[in-house]
Order: structure tokens, then sequence, then C-alpha cells
């Protein structure tokens, strides 16, 4: 044992920084999370008083906090529809380009959003999005009077799903492209010879082949259902679309950091991350089954 | 493949180069419309007439966007962090991967060390708790704060450390019975091997460190200390007030300048860096796709 350990010392001390990095930064917060039963006062720290679940019960009582729930879901649930279904599209229109340089290009084209920071995203369109921006001034040709694509509560949620859309389909295109070439050319030149065109060809061989891994896109999307993409709204919102475009981590960010509701904040926030971890196991279980994909 | 060259064929294939192009296109001019909005007059840019060229063209929003403001300061600690930063994560992720990648046999323990790590993946203390952590370690105002409570990316960690245990053992072995400890074999045979891995994960950090703003906006109470990214952030709701504070003579500057175009510039300004690391990324974001599916 004590030989053992003597060859093993130096794995265990390569461990030691991350081990207290981690510790301090993913586990003591952990303990804070006691102040979503506690009436947080900055004063007392973690000795603030007791009040139970107090704090759950008042922002279920708070029928903004419903809403908020509700405009969560909503806007994940289109995002992450569309995030599968644009890509898969789009790699299967790509895969009928025989060029590859022509192919190249346009892979390389939308793939370009996606290293941009939600901030530079939300400038341009900001801009693109005003009432003498470009779209408008574009739809202004066939007469529609300006939209206010970020001012109308019933439009907002669109808006910041179609964007989002927008910015992050050139991933699902590469994954996507990467396994439409793993698909055996076999296939097809026996399909050819029993006389299938290329819309049979795609139908029964090109999608059943791709399923497994539109299957495993879904299902660790899943996971993310209540993220329904913080850095976008929170960069694009205003008070007067609070109604449609709220959202659970924008919600929790006015209570507990600038209305200084810590506790408050944090009871939202642990409501949220108890619901996420469990979908996120569970979509990392029905990744493994499904999909037969491990991620550890 | 086998083609068929029937009419049917070639017009799907013309209308599918139009599908093509037109998406493509989609995801590349507003950023063309953001450039020219930068270079254009502001009337011109008010009136709508600013398409895709810029509009009596003037370099007013550059002049601005680099003298007023702090974008030269913000920049330097974007810099800084982005490069302390990823340092610090790929030394972590090595230190980390390396042990880790061991059997249960050769590291005591190793199932332990891993669900540590892993848990911190599926659930976090949320907001306000970690917010709480680096408040009482003092790294308010630091650019730790912006470093440290994401030293450890464990979704990178995982990827080397597949990546380590698709390497062939013997190499290892070998170097063993040539009398090498760990930490030699770590340093002279594991870490040159590591190399491509290294870079994706790299890479991986270096876009995540540039690109986040809200950890600056929270841990910073001193704005002069923000990086890049929250500092456009702040511009994205307050230009009209940095104008003002400039000093020079506003009236003057108006006419050639207004929020719009100065917004445009410096989100622009803030997009090049990425931009132009941009064909290296691509390469190594699409191999990295396929180092993250190799199963553990």
């Amino acid at each position: 044992m004590l030989r053992k350990w003597k060859q093993q010392r130096a794995y265990h001390l390569m461990l030691i920084p991350s081990l207290v990095l981690v510790f301090i930064f993913s586990y003591i917060p952990f303990y804070g999370l006691i102040i979503a039963f506690q009436k947080y006062n900055p004063g007392l720290g973690f000795n603030s008083p007791w009040v139970g679940w107090d704090n759950f019960a008042h922002i279920f009582n708070q029928p903004n906090f419903v809403r908020t729930i509700w405009n969560t879901l909503y806007m994940s649930v289109f995002k992450i529809i569309g995030g599968i279904i644009v890509p898969v599209i789009f790699a299967l229109l790509l895969n009928e380009v025989l060029h590859s340089g022509i192919k190249r290009t346009f892979q390389t084209l939308v793939y370009i959003p996606n290293f941009l920071s939600w901030v530079i995203m939300a400038g341009i369109m900001l801009d693109i999005l005003s009432s003498d921006g470009i779209i408008n001034t574009f739809l202004g040709v066939f007469g529609i009077a300006p939209i206010s694509f970020l001012g109308t509560p019933s439009i907002f949620p669109w808006t910041m799903i179609v964007s989002d859309i927008w910015k992050g389909f050139g991933f699902g295109t590469v994954v996507y492209l990467a396994a439409l070439t793993s698909i055996d050319p076999g296939l097809y030149e026996a399909a050819v010879i029993d006389g299938a065109k290329r819309w049979k060809q795609t139908i029964y061989i090109t999608l059943p082949l791709l399923m497994p891994t539109i299957v495993l896109m879904t299902v660790l999307s899943l996971g993310n259902v209540l993220n329904a993409g913080f850095d976008q709204i929170y960069n694009l919102y205003s008070p007067v679309v609070y109604q449609t475009g709220d959202i659970i981590d924008t919600y929790v960010y006015r209570l507990g950091i600038q209305q200084a509701q810590y506790s408050i904040g944090t009871a939202v926030g642990l409501f949220k991350s108890i619901i996420s971890s469990v979908l996120v196991a569970v979509s990392y279980i029905l990744a493994y089954r499904v999909a037969g994909y491990r991620i550890f | 493949m086998i083609y068929d060259k029937s009419l049917s064929r070639r017009v799907f294939l013309i209308l599918n180069y139009f599908i093509l192009l037109l998406i493509s296109l989609l995801c590349i001019l507003p950023f063309i419309n953001l450039l020219a909005v930068s270079f254009s007059s502001s009337a011109a840019v008010s009136a709508g007439s600013v398409t895709f060229w810029p509009v009596e063209f003037t370099t007013k929003a550059y002049e601005f966007a680099l003298t007023g403001g702090s974008f030269f300061s913000s920049l330097w600690v974007a810099i800084q962090r982005t490069v302390i930063g990823t340092l610090v994560n790929l030394v972590l992720i090595v230190l980390t991967a390396y042990p880790l990648s061991k059997s249960k046999q050769k590291l005591m323990g190793r199932n332990i060390y891993m669900g540590f790590f892993i848990v911190t993946m599926l659930f976090s203390g949320g907001l306000i708790p970690t917010y709480l952590v680096v408040v009482k370690m003092g790294l308010i105002d630091s650019i730790w704060s912006l470093i440290l409570p994401g030293a450890l990316p464990v979704f990178s960690m995982i990827i080397l450390m597949n990546f380590i245990r698709g390497l062939p053992e013997e190499i290892e072995e070998s170097a063993i019975i040539d009398g090498a400890g760990p930490v030699q074999v770590l340093l002279r045979i594991l870490l040159p091997l590591l190399k491509p891995a290294l870079a994706t994960v790299g890479l991986f950090s270096i876009v995540a460190h540039w690109n986040s703003w809200f950890d600056g906006i929270i841990y910073m109470n001193n704005p002069a200390n923000y990086p890049l990214q929250s500092y456009l952030q702040t511009l994205l709701q307050s230009f009209e007030q940095i104008m003002l504070k400039s000093g020079s003579d506003y009236t003057q500057l108006l006419s050639m300048m207004n929020a719009r175009t100065g917004r445009a510039a410096q989100m622009f300004l803030g997009a090049i860096p990425i931009l132009l690391v941009y064909p290296f990324l691509q390469k190594y974001f699409t191999k990295g796709l396929v180092l993250g599916s190799v199963k553990g």
C-alpha cells in the first residue's frame, strides 16, 4: 500500500491545484445556497435568520415568476426545434454541392457568427433592427411600416428565436456535414441501381443515417431547456418587453444583483439549478441509451 | 456517387445554389452593413440611405472610438485576461487530465476525483452564491476574478483526458522502463504529442475569455477595469452619455457621427481580433468536435 502510494504520489500532487480551485469556486457556493432559506442580511452573512421555505413560497406567489418560467420554456423550445431543423436542411442542401471550394466557402460564411459574442451581435442587431435600420428600410420598399422588433411584446420572443438560430446554425451544419460524409457511398450506388432518384435517396438513406446525430443533438440540448439565452436576452430586452421577454436568468439577475434581494434571487436560482441538473443528467443518460454517445 | 443529368436535377441544382447563397449572405450582410454604417456620416445613417457601401465617407466614428471612452484600456484588460486566463486553463487542464487518464489501479480514488469534477458540470451554486464567494475572496476589481472561478474548464479537461487515453500506452511504458518519473513522462513525452489537442482546447479558452462580458460587469466595481466586451456592453445602453462626457466640440462631432455610427465602429473594432484568428479557429474547432466525440 505504501509503495503504491509512493508511485502514485506525483499524480495526486498534480491534481491539487485543480481540486483546490474547483473546491473554492464551485463547492463553497453550494454552501452559499443556504441563504435561499434565510432572510439574508449582508451584515450577518450566513448567520442571517432562518425563514424555511418562505422565499420559495414568495416567488411562486408572484405572477411575474410563473410568467418568467413560461417565457423561458416558450423561447427555448422553439430555439431547440429551429436549431435542429435549420442546420439539418442547410447541411443536406450543402451536401448536394459537389464543388468542394464552393461548399467550403458557404460553410465558412455561416460559421462566422458563432465566434462573436452576444454583445457584438446585439450591437449589430440593435442597428439593423432600428426604425431607420436596414431591415426596416428594406421593408419600406414594399410599403410596410417600420416594425419595432425589439420593442413589441408580441414580436420580441420571435426576434430572439430567429436571431439565436441565425447565430448558431453554422455550428450544427458542421456537425451534420461531418455525419453526412461518413455515409457509405455504396448505399447510394445500390439505390441508383434500384432506380431511386435523389429525393428518394434522401428520404430512405440520408435521413435515417443522419438520425442518430439528430437524436444526439436534440437530447443534449434538452439539458439546456431552462437556459433560454441570458447573454442574448439581457443585451436586447427592455422594460417594455419584460412581459414576454423576461427569462429565469434575467429575472434572477435583476432581483438578486440589481435590487440586492440575495435570498429571493438565490431561491429562484436554486430552483432552476435543481431542475436543470436533473435535465442534464437525464439527457446524458438518454444520449448514451439512445445514441450510444458517452460524454465521460 | 452516381449523378444523373436530367432537367429536374439541373433545376434543383440552380435553385439549391440560389438558396445556399441567400442563406450565406444573410449571415454576413449584417456585418457589411455595420461596416458601411461605421464609415458613413450621421445624416446619411439617420436618413436610412446606407446599405452595403459607406455614404459620405468619414472616419470620425473611428477617431472617436479610439480616443473617447476607454476603448484602449479595456482592450488591454481583455488581452491580459485572455493570455493569463488561457495559460492558467491549459496548465490546469494538463495537470488534471494526465492523472485522470490513468486507470483505477494506477490512481487510487480516480473515480472519486472524476465525480468531484463532473458534479460541477451538472450542478452549480448559481449566480449569487458564486458572487458572494468572489467578494469574500477579495477578488472584486481584480483580474483574477475573471480567471480563477473558471480556472479548470471541465469539458476541455475531459476532451484532453480522452485524447491521452487514445495514445498508445507503450510510449509511456518504455519511458518508465528507462527510468522516467510521471513528471518527466508528462513534460518530455506527452506534451509534444498533445500539441494538436492543446491547440483545440486552448482555442476554446481563448474564445471564451475574449467573448466573456458578464463576469466583468458584476465583478468589477470600477468601469476602468472592464475587459473589452464588458465595456462594449455598456455602450449598447449608453453611447450618448459617453459622447457627452468626451469633452470635444459636441455639435461639430454630432454632424459627422452619432450614437449609431459610433457604436458600429466600436462593435466592429471589438470583432476584429476574433475575425483575424477565425481561419485558424475554424480548422481547430472542427477537429475539436471530432475529438470531443471520442468515447471514453
